[in-house]
């Protein structure tokens, strides 16, 4: 799957709680997180970000909490694909698990600026810089985890691996 | 003979059908416990309804626990309590807690004996690692993994790497584990044990109660840890016996197992700690602390809501009266904590210092319900994340600390030491 859009660029340690504020987890709407997707960090992102836009960020993304809304704000704002220096381990399972593309390159992100366009084939891990020209491979995915994204999530490799578990 | 390993890595195996297992590895396992709270579970619910089974795998083995946004803040919250509230009648689940008996998740599933050594358990909720503390290998993860545990009572892991912290010596006198567990994440940062186990020993942790060694397991996620553990001794065996359900296991790391790092800590050099705006990593001496006003405090959560705790603060504030510029929330985590609060006095004690005393929620802490901040307003809280927004107004201020510092801060309506308030009957 390949993915172009303009990139939001951030910092380290962006939280959950900025991803999605609390006080809106009293719904597990998607379309009603999506609106106030990284609103205590940046009011502007939800009216400025557009479908397959690109979110660019530094260490530990996704830190804090195990709450699920924050890749499902993420993907239903319109971005495409998050690429991160590295990411926080509970938000780096969800985002397996729910189908939100993710890619780890520190090298790609020091590259990127804000409102840069770039590229992404989450296939092959290649993330191009469509603005400076600069090519990037990301980290690639152990072959189980493959295993998932490309069954589309872990709900759906699970319906397909109920019948035959011990 | 497998290769030397430690407890969690001796845990997974177990789990995983295997005799030995190495850093890195994927591995699927068995797991003892799935749990999910009122924000987490509707979604899990929502997404075991899409994987085409009927009933979960074991009802008696997930724990749903209402506890984020209850009592129910808004109509909002309590459609949520009510999708998990059916779910829970649908599929008998026995570990469902109603108002009444809920408490918050990580002080109550221990407390009921629903955890235990040797357990594998998820969370949907980060501080599932909490029961670490029982030497069971715990972490949090979010509500499809929770989902998919429920329906086949299997999770897959990367085995992580482990870091050993070996804390010796004597805590000096107002120094708790919290603010070991603060001067930790301040010394590795938020990041400093991303994907890894935390193990934490030597004397100070033996020297601990449960309360203190929960405490610890707690924050791991603060570290960006996988996991905390504790290894079983008499301490963790006299609280489990006569209380916790299953049989449990002990393990053990082998003296030559292999540790990522190894960090050795002197008890005499932590002090009473504080974690300023907005990172647990952003830590600094108390003492240094002391010009910072404040609006409330907030002493409960998951990390400090347990009797001790409410113990710790309330020998403080005793004979002393709460600023008149603070809110003082006191949110004792369980029934069982508020009841005993009540029948040993400490509620009374914190009732005549003027401190509000509210049933168990997680509330404020998330900035949930029950004690929201306005804008520019400052906590100090005995909770666990002082991100920005973290307990209302994105610019807002949270303070992290432990009991002790949080009920001197209440009477002296800033940041302070017990040792700085007048008269009393204080330590």
């Amino acid at each position: 799957m390949k993915f172009t859009g303009t990139a939001h660029r951030y910092g380290r340690d962006i939280d959950t709680d900025v991803i999605i504020p609390a006080r809106y987890l009293n719904t597990s709407d998607p379309d009603e997180l999506a609106l106030h997707c990284m609103e205590d960090l940046d009011a502007a992102f939800v009216s400025n970000v557009r479908p397959g836009d690109i979110l660019v960020a530094e260490e530990n993304f996704g830190c804090g909490s195990s709450r699920e809304h924050a890749p499902i704000a993420i993907k239903h704002s319109g971005v495409s694909v998050v690429i991160a220096k590295s990411f926080a381990r509970i938000f780096y399972r969800n985002a397996i698990n729910t189908g939100l593309p993710i890619m780890e390159s520190p090298e790609a992100v020091d590259a990127i600026s804000g409102g840069d366009v770039v590229t992404v084939d989450a296939d092959t891990g290649i993330i191009t810089n469509a603005t400076t020209g600069a090519v990037f491979t990301a980290q690639p995915f152990p072959p189980f985890i493959k295993e998932i994204i490309e069954s589309g999530g872990l709900v759906e490799r699970t319906k397909g691996s109920l019948p035959g578990r011990v | 003979m497998a290769r030397p390993m430690t407890i969690t890595e001796k845990i997974f195996a177990a789990h995983a059908g295997l005799e030995e297992v190495v850093p890195g590895q994927l591995i699927e396992c068995d797991l003892d416990l799935v749990l999910a709270n009122d924000v987490t579970a509707p979604i899990a619910i929502r997404e075991f309804g899409r994987i085409g089974t009927e009933r979960v795998w074991d009802s008696a083995k997930i724990a749903l626990v209402p506890d984020h946004y209850t009592p129910n803040k808004d109509i909002k919250s309590a459609e949520q309590a009510k999708i998990v509230r059916e779910f829970a009648r649908a599929q008998g689940i026995t570990h469902y807690y109603e108002i009444g008996c809920m408490g918050v998740e990580h002080a109550l599933l221990p407390e009921q004996g629903v955890v235990g050594a040797g357990d594998v358990i998820i969370g949907a909720d980060s501080h599932t690692c909490t029961y670490g503390a029982l030497g069971a290998f715990a972490t949090g993860v979010g509500s499809t993994d929770a989902a998919v545990g429920m329906a086949t009572g299997r999770a897959w892991f990367k085995v992580p790497e482990s870091l050993k912290f070996v804390i010796d010596g004597e805590l000096r006198p107002g120094v708790g584990a919290k603010d070991l567990i603060l001067h930790i994440i301040g010394m590795i940062g938020v990041d400093g044990a991303l994907y890894q186990a935390m193990e934490f020993t030597g004397s100070t942790i033996a020297a601990l109660g449960m309360a203190g060694r929960m405490t610890i397991c707690n924050m791991a996620i603060e570290a960006g840890g996988k996991s905390g553990i504790i290894a079983v001794d008499d301490v963790t065996r006299e609280y489990m016996t006569g209380r916790t359900e299953r049989p449990w296991t002990e393990y053990h790391s082998d003296p030559d197992a292999v540790y990522a790092r190894v960090y050795e800590i002197d008890a005499a050099d932590i002090v009473p700690t504080v974690a300023f705006p907005h990172l647990p990593s952003n830590t600094r001496p108390a003492s240094e602390a002391r010009d910072i006003t404040i609006d409330q405090v907030v002493v409960g959560s998951c990390t400090n809501g347990r009797y001790e705790d409410m113990a710790e603060a309330a020998a403080v504030i005793k004979g002393h009266t709460v600023h008149p510029n603070v809110r003082m929330i006191v949110i004792p985590a369980t029934q069982q904590v508020y009841r005993d609060m009540m029948h040993t006095g400490l509620t009374d004690i914190f009732l005549d210092a003027g401190a509000a005393v509210s049933t168990p929620t997680c509330g404020p802490c998330l900035g949930g319900h029950m004690g929201i901040l306005a804008a520019g307003e400052r906590a100090v809280a005995t909770t666990n994340r002082n991100f920005v927004g973290r307990m209302g107004d994105p610019t807002s201020e949270v303070y992290l600390t432990g009991p002790a510092v949080a009920a001197a801060s209440a009477v002296l309506g800033r940041i302070g030491l017990p040792e700085d308030m007048d008269g009393g009957e204080h330590r």
